[in-house]
């Protein structure tokens, strides 16, 4: 099959779209938050604003190639992650590099971009990066958990991997929607998605009140600019492969637009209301509430 | 005035065992009595065992440098009835040390530990009583001593600020008051 | 004085049974002193990094005295320093704005220093209280630093003891006007008086068992 070389740059306007849209998002929702609390919160545009002071640190230290690797990890599993689903269905322009089989490649970049973090705070040597470690992965096992078990429902009910068929199915109306033909998998990947927004009540790996900051502990200038884009791209990019597989994908930009904020505040209601829990706390909620749910859901497709 | 007869009573009892010096009550439930030095530890264990004075309130020490000894203060409580007795104990102050009381109450190893810091007093076998407590690296003699002047120790070791003016209440009153400088 | 035993140097057995010496405090940290960094850029490059650096201070949560307390009421809504772009980081990697709050005892000077040693350039440090100023309070102590620039690079007093939350907010924003000049340079200043400080440093300090820099 020829390679279609104009679909570079697209995914490339693609990657600048999001990377604008994850900065504005975070920040919105943090004022949501905020005003939650009564108070104003952050500036709309401090993400930029921190972007260029980060990048602007006149030194920065290394502890060794592997740290330095870490960030490079992550944000390419955040890229890979987006550039390899469509985000704009049936759009020439915006399909990015999809292909047939693009789920499970999804499913692969999820955990890509924490291992290599994993690799480049454990090099950092400090204490406090590796403990977070720990804590982070064992979490981010126990919430993907029932996402995976999700897919797997979804992919036996369409019968496909490629994301594109899955969103083709749901075409034609709002109840032909996944979380209308599979409620079961649809509750227990939103479940997991709780968890891996890293918001509370799970956000005990990088809460700054614990064990500051667990895993970027050592990271600074450069490297955290690398990974404060990360973050912005990482949750849109996983919103879209929500919103292809369980909510009917999107047409068109304010589509997408809209459906991508109501996902990242359906974290931000529950995240709000929540206190945190410990690690092992949300490993046993994970296992106890969302993993069955998972597994029924497989059992009824 | 029920209290009172108590701390009495007990000062008498006590006397029948140790040599004690005069009872002096400052309340109904706080009194002071002095007690030698060889006499600390059977005390303790009699008001801790047989009296139920369980609780350590604090271990202090004072020092009265014109008669070049440190006064150790035990204070007592016994929680039943909500009554505290001080132990006043005097010890030289040239190679000052005593008989530690960390296995009678395991918090007085934090005030040995202090008053080791602070005033130089030894308590030899209490845990951890030579390791730095809250000063670190201090090369000076023990600060809480009256024979440690600490402003001139401030003055010599601390660069100052220059242009720093007194605020005392004292003297601004008295210039306000007494311009032409008497002392009112 | 005596130094912690794992800081000492001394001989070691591998887990592969080769014995070696090591010598932590040399072996472990890099032995160079700081450098001047000056601005790298033109002069609009520097002017927007200056106007980002003040747009976005991120202050090292280490309350270092009691003045910290008067740190926590811009974190609530009513004085709310969020949205002035101010944020706490926990760890002296991710920050660059450290507020001495109070007095220092010669005990935290010694953390201080570690701390600020390891935030990166550029760095700024804010004096809170008359503590930092001419010893405060604490005028006469035997404990307590009487003058803070002389062991660290001060760009900002903040005056009172302690000043309440209003005036703190009017220091930050004070802040920001000198970063903005682009006078925020007091890593440089540090690097390049860097002996005066470690030898003020030294002087109060008596059981130095740190590196000379702390990177």
């Amino acid at each position: 099959m020829p390679f279609d070389w104009m679909k570079i740059p697209y995914t490339l306007l693609t990657l600048f779209i999001v990377i604008n849209y994850g900065f504005l998002l975070n920040a919105l929702i943090q004022k949501i938050g905020a005003r939650v609390g009564r108070r104003h919160g952050i500036p709309i545009w401090q993400n930029y604003i921190d972007l260029i002071k980060n990048y602007g640190l006149r030194s920065s230290i290394s502890h060794g190639v592997m740290f330095y690797l870490g960030p490079v990890f992550r944000l390419s599993g955040g890229v890979g992650l987006l550039i390899f689903v469509p985000t704009i269905y049936a759009s020439d322009m915006f399909s990015n590099l999809s292909f047939a089989g693009d789920l499970i490649l999804a499913l692969y970049f999820v955990f890509f971009g924490t291992l290599g973090m994993a690799l480049g705070a454990g090099e950092s040597g400090h204490p406090h990066a590796a403990i977070g470690i720990t804590r982070g992965l064992s979490q981010m096992t126990a919430a993907e958990l029932p996402f995976g078990l999700a897919v797997f429902s979804v992919a036996l009910q369409y019968q496909t991997l490629s994301i594109t068929a899955i969103v083709a199915a749901q075409q034609g109306g709002i109840l032909n929607w996944t979380l209308f033909t599979n409620p079961l998998a649809v509750t227990a990947a939103m479940l997991g998605f709780l968890g891996s927004m890293m918001r509370p009540p799970f956000d005990v790996v990088i809460a700054p009140q614990e064990i500051p900051i667990g895993p970027p502990t050592e990271y600074h200038s450069s490297y955290l600019a690398m990974m404060q884009t990360n973050r912005a791209i990482f949750p849109v990019a996983k919103i879209v492969i929500y919103m292809n597989l369980f909510f009917g994908g999107a047409s068109d930009w304010p589509t997408f637009a809209l459906k991508v904020f109501l996902i990242y505040l359906w974290s931000a209601f529950v995240g709000v209301v929540f206190p945190r829990f410990r690690v092992e706390q949300s490993i046993r909620w994970f296992l106890i509430w969302a993993v069955p749910l998972g597994v029924l859901s497989i059992l009824v497709v | 005035m029920t209290t009172m007869t108590t701390m009495r009573e007990l000062h008498t009892r006590l006397k029948h065992l140790f040599p004690l010096g005069e009872l002096s009550e400052q309340r109904p439930d706080l009194a002071f009595v002095t007690v030698p030095a060889e006499f600390l530890r059977p005390s303790l264990l009699h008001l801790r065992d047989r009296e139920g004075y369980t609780h350590l309130v604090l271990l202090t020490a004072v020092d009265w440098l014109e008669e070049g000894r440190f006064q150790l203060t035990y204070l007592l409580s016994k929680r039943t009835l909500g009554q505290d007795i001080g132990l006043r104990v005097m010890i030289p102050r040239d190679g000052a040390t005593m008989a530690s009381a960390h296995d009678i109450w395991p918090t007085a190893a934090t005030y040995q530990r202090e008053l080791r810091e602070m005033f130089g007093i030894d308590f030899p076998g209490s845990p951890r009583v030579d390791e730095d407590f809250i000063l670190e690296g201090w090369i000076d003699i023990p600060p809480y001593r009256r024979d440690f002047d600490t402003l001139k120790y401030a003055q010599e070791n601390y660069s100052q600020r220059p242009g720093r003016e007194t605020r005392d209440p004292a003297t601004h009153m008295q210039q306000q008051l007494y311009p032409d400088g008497r002392q009112g | 004085m005596s130094m912690k035993p794992e800081l000492m140097k001394r001989m070691v057995k591998g887990p592969d049974g080769v014995e070696f010496e090591v010598e932590p405090l040399r072996d472990y940290y890099c032995e160079a002193p700081p450098t001047v960094m000056p601005a790298a850029y033109s002069k609009i490059v520097e002017d927007l990094f200056n106007w980002a650096r003040s747009e976005s201070i991120w202050i090292l949560g280490f309350g270092t005295g009691c003045g910290a307390i008067e740190m926590r009421p811009l974190m609530t809504p009513r004085f709310d320093a969020y949205r002035y772009g101010i944020q706490w980081r926990p760890t002296p990697r991710q920050a660059n704005l450290f507020v001495i709050s109070g007095y220092l005892s010669t005990k935290t000077l010694k953390r201080a220093i570690r701390s600020y040693e390891q935030m990166q350039n550029p760095k700024y440090v804010i004096g809170l209280g008359s503590c930092t100023i001419n010893g405060g309070m604490y005028w006469d102590s035997y404990n307590t630093i009487k003058r803070l620039d002389d062991y660290l690079p001060v760009d900002l007093y903040i005056t009172g003891c302690m000043p309440r939350p209003e005036a703190l907010l009017a220091g930050f924003q004070d802040m920001k006007k000198l970063i903005r000049a682009g006078k925020g340079e007091g890593a440089n200043q540090y690097a390049e008086n860097f002996a005066w400080y470690k030898a003020n440093q030294k002087r109060v300090i008596h059981d130095w068992d740190m590196p000379d820099y702390n990177w």
